[in-house]
């Protein structure tokens, strides 16, 4: 199979299973989760379950000024490197085309030296948490495969993104086939690895806030 | 009986040294040889006698051949008959029927393992071929016999060296190229639909010099023309790296010659010397008048979604897709849900309720 058939493969069949396994695992998980459900409570609400959950989900988005050095450092870093996956990830023309090929929405692309350096900043950011995994005896113990599992399909996006950017390393058609090829390798595993907490992390969140928020308790 | 050398030929024509030397100068360049190589090539070329080439068209549309001879008159490209003798060819020869196909035997006899194949059109092999004859023979016993005697095989046109547009989903013919079927043979790849006619003169030429196949990629290419990318050489080139990009062929983009990948330009993955060596005697290639490159020198590059449609774009429909999974993974989990249901009611009836007299014990 030569370099040609593969991208088409990866632009077309390939893409459809990612998009497939990814779409009918994460919402079987998500509403397999919300379906557990909970006894309803008797007890009087206290305060609104809707403005706790919410403002719950938003809180923990801020970065608390309760922290330790090592909290601080793994906090922004994972901050920078969350940000510069999102800017990279919307605002790219390319991957704006390809929404549009999609969903048919659009919006102006940000400059690509804006995107140059949120992608560094983004990588630099998740070298150095996977270092400071290496080196920190605490996060070191907490860590399993499935931590440098997910750390690794998330890496390999960004990197074979700027790689093709520049076209750095090697051909244009081969950069994009890893570069595509990795997207729908992250895609497949997420559903079913840590990386769920794209869509968990909020459900989470409104969770516990709705619970004080129902007791009146503001968090 | 041999053909006359090359020199003899041109002299015959009219045809001055100086505008020889001009043409084995632009060959040395075109494939990137050494300074020195066009006077080899001169100097080779003179003498060598011409070699007879037995040109097979199939499944194929003829432009590779209009694209070779509709070019303007002189120039390097219409000199390749000049270089060979042309002992075969469909469009090209007088001859006609039992005439035409007479002139081919006796070519094949009289130079065996000498002559020179091209072929252009792929060969369609369903059903035993019968989707393409020519004095009632398929085209895939044509090929076979006629490989077997050629010293070397080329490929022209995205048709003969990768299937090209016969050779498209769902290809009810079952049309395959050249290298498909003929596997003892050295075989060059001169894709392009139509391949760049200074293209096959300077692989030509090579041969003839050299006495051998030029340097070839991964796909049989010469590397000389298709080592790198219409991207990499396109004069819009610094507008990709800024971000600047047409959105539609009339917008103030287009017209201040901004980077056409959103129209669904495919220069990056495509290798081709459009941008270098240009066409129409060296006027223009497509980017310049405005539309992408549509890749046409790749393989299946007519299976690869829409010309208009940008690279990230699926070649596939995603949205009908996703929309299936959606439903797929809810029904699943409500059927999850109406399990793990079940098992909490069960287990709710199998409890067995503790009384204060449970309790006491004994």
């Amino acid at each position: 199979m030569v370099t040609q058939e593969i991208l088409l493969w990866v632009r077309g069949t390939g893409l459809q299973i990612a998009v497939a396994v990814f779409v009918i695992g994460m919402v079987f998980r998500m509403l397999h989760i919300r379906m557990l459900g909970r006894k309803k409570s008797l007890a009087q609400a206290r305060g609104s379950e809707w403005s706790g959950g919410l403002r719950t989900i938003w809180k923990r988005s801020l970065v608390s000024t309760r922290l330790s050095a090592r909290g601080y450092f793994t906090v922004i870093a994972g901050f920078i490197f969350h940000i510069g996956f999102f800017v990279t990830l919307l605002f790219l023309s390319q991957h704006i085309d390809l929404i549009r090929a999609v969903l048919g929405l659009h919006w102006p692309a940000m400059p690509r030296g804006v995107i140059d350096m949120a992608a560094v900043l983004s990588i630099a950011a998740m070298v150095a948490l996977l270092v400071h995994r290496f080196v920190d005896p605490v996060k070191r113990l907490l860590s399993d495969f499935q931590d440098y599992l997910t750390w690794l399909l998330s890496f390999l996006p960004l990197l074979s993104g700027f790689m093709l950017l520049r076209e750095i390393g090697f051909e244009y058609i081969t950069l994009l086939t890893l570069h595509i090829a990795s997207v729908e390798l992250l895609l497949i595993v997420a559903p079913f690895t840590k990386l769920a907490h794209m869509f968990t992390t909020f459900m989470a969140r409104w969770y516990n806030g709705a619970v004080n928020g129902f007791k009146g308790i503001n968090i | 009986m041999e053909h006359e050398t090359l020199e003899q030929r041109l002299h015959e024509q009219g045809i001055s040294r100086r505008s020889f030397l001009k043409f084995c100068a632009a060959m040395a360049t075109m494939m990137a040889l050494p300074p020195g190589s066009a006077s080899a090539i001169a100097a080779t070329l003179a003498k060598v006698k011409r070699p007879s080439v037995i040109w097979l068209s199939f499944q194929e549309c003829t432009g590779c051949t209009e694209s070779l001879t509709r070019s303007h008159s002189p120039t390097l490209e219409s000199m390749i008959f000049d270089m060979v003798s042309l002992d075969y060819h469909h469009t090209l020869q007088a001859a006609s029927g039992h005439a035409a196909e007479q002139a081919r035997d006796d070519a094949m006899k009289e130079f065996h393992g000498k002559y020179l194949l091209l072929v252009d059109g792929s060969i369609p092999i369903k059903d035993g071929g019968v989707y393409s004859t020519i004095a009632g023979r398929t085209n895939l016993d044509m090929l076979l016999e006629a490989a077997e005697g050629a010293a070397a095989i080329v490929a022209v046109g995205s048709c003969a060296a990768f299937g090209g547009l016969p050779n498209a989903q769902p290809n009810p013919t079952g049309a395959v190229a050249v290298s498909d079927l003929i596997k003892d043979k050295p075989i060059i790849n001169i894709s392009g639909c139509p391949p760049i006619p200074a293209v096959i003169t300077g692989v030509l030429a090579h041969y003839l010099t050299f006495g051998a196949l030029p340097a070839l990629d991964a796909l049989g290419r010469p590397k000389a023309f298709y080592g790198e990318t219409i991207h990499d050489r396109c004069y819009r080139r610094p507008m990709y790296e800024q971000g600047k990009f047409a959105r539609t062929f009339d917008d103030e983009g287009a017209r201040n010659g901004w980077c056409l990948y959103e129209l669904g330009c495919k220069g990056p993955t495509t290798h081709n010397a459009c941008a270098t060596t240009k066409w129409n005697g060296g006027t223009s290639f497509p980017i310049e008048s405005g539309h992408g490159c549509i890749g046409c020198s790749e393989p299946k590059f007519w299976d690869a979604g829409s010309f208009y449609a940008p690279l990230p774009a699926p070649t596939a429909d995603i949205a009908s897709v996703a929309k299936t999974a959606a439903v797929v993974g809810a029904a699943a989990a409500v059927i999850a849900g109406a399990v793990d249901r079940g098992k909490k009611t069960q287990l709710q009836q199998s409890l067995v309720k503790l009384t204060v007299e449970d309790l006491k014990g004994d």
